[in-house]
């Protein structure tokens, strides 16, 4: 059970080494940095240190009671991210499949939403405009 | 009532300050606001929308109207987009 905030790359396949060990399910999701149909070169993720480990950590805890988790993890980077890598991923485990799959889906929810991340696009002109919130990101908590 | 308050993302930008002590009499998050607004032109861009504005009071998010006795840091910046 772990939050955890970064500017180095990260491997996700190294990151579910003995992850959920004794679970019956275990989902992960990892989201990848787009080009944007060839537009972008990287996004550049600002955050509020003192907070968002701990909003992240606050996260975990409420998917792990809600959804009864054995175990869970949360990883994010900041700083400077290139098309094509890992930025971000969430793992959960359960006993069975749907409070997996559902933990994760929360979890994504709340990260797009409610962890004290921004993104700004970068060009090969530099850096452009920062990512308005999508209203769908935040409806989505309303699922819940 | 000493603060420190913290600007990110385009919030940061506008004001061209990534924090700043604020001496205040300021009893809500709201009247904070207005009292920093009334500071300069770069102030005031950057709370002229309220909607695209969020707050944060000793790193915990809340609302315009959360009290602010015995508060340390605010913070301000758009809503999250996350990674």
């Amino acid at each position: 059970m772990s939050a955890r905030v970064q500017s180095q790359p990260f491997d996700p396949a190294a990151e579910l080494a003995g992850f959920g060990a004794g679970a019956g399910a275990v989902v992960t999701f990892t989201g990848l940095v787009r080009s944007e149909d060839g537009r972008l070169i990287a996004l550049e993720i600002e955050h509020y240190p003192a907070m968002t480990e701990r909003a992240l950590a606050d996260f975990g805890a409420a998917a792990a009671e809600r959804f009864g988790l054995t175990d869970w993890r949360i990883v994010h980077r900041y700083g400077r991210i290139a098309v094509g890598e890992p930025i971000m991923m969430v793992a959960t485990a359960a006993r069975h499949r749907r409070a997996a799959f559902d933990a994760a889906d929360y979890l994504m929810d709340w990260l797009k939403s409610r962890a004290p991340f921004w993104k700004r696009e970068i060009t090969a002109d530099g850096p452009g405009d920062w990512v308005a919130a999508k209203a769908d990101d935040e409806d989505a908590l309303g699922r819940w | 009532m000493r603060l420190d308050v913290l600007y990110f993302a385009w919030l940061r930008e506008r004001i061209g300050l990534p924090r700043e002590a604020v001496e205040t009499e300021a009893t809500t998050v709201r009247e904070l606001v207005a009292e920093l607004a009334a500071r300069d032109d770069w102030h005031a861009a950057a709370f002229a929308d309220m909607t695209a504005v969020r707050a944060a009071v000793d790193q915990v998010l809340t609302d315009l109207d959360a009290p602010l006795a015995g508060a340390r840091e605010v913070a301000f910046f758009p809503p999250m987009t996350g990674g």
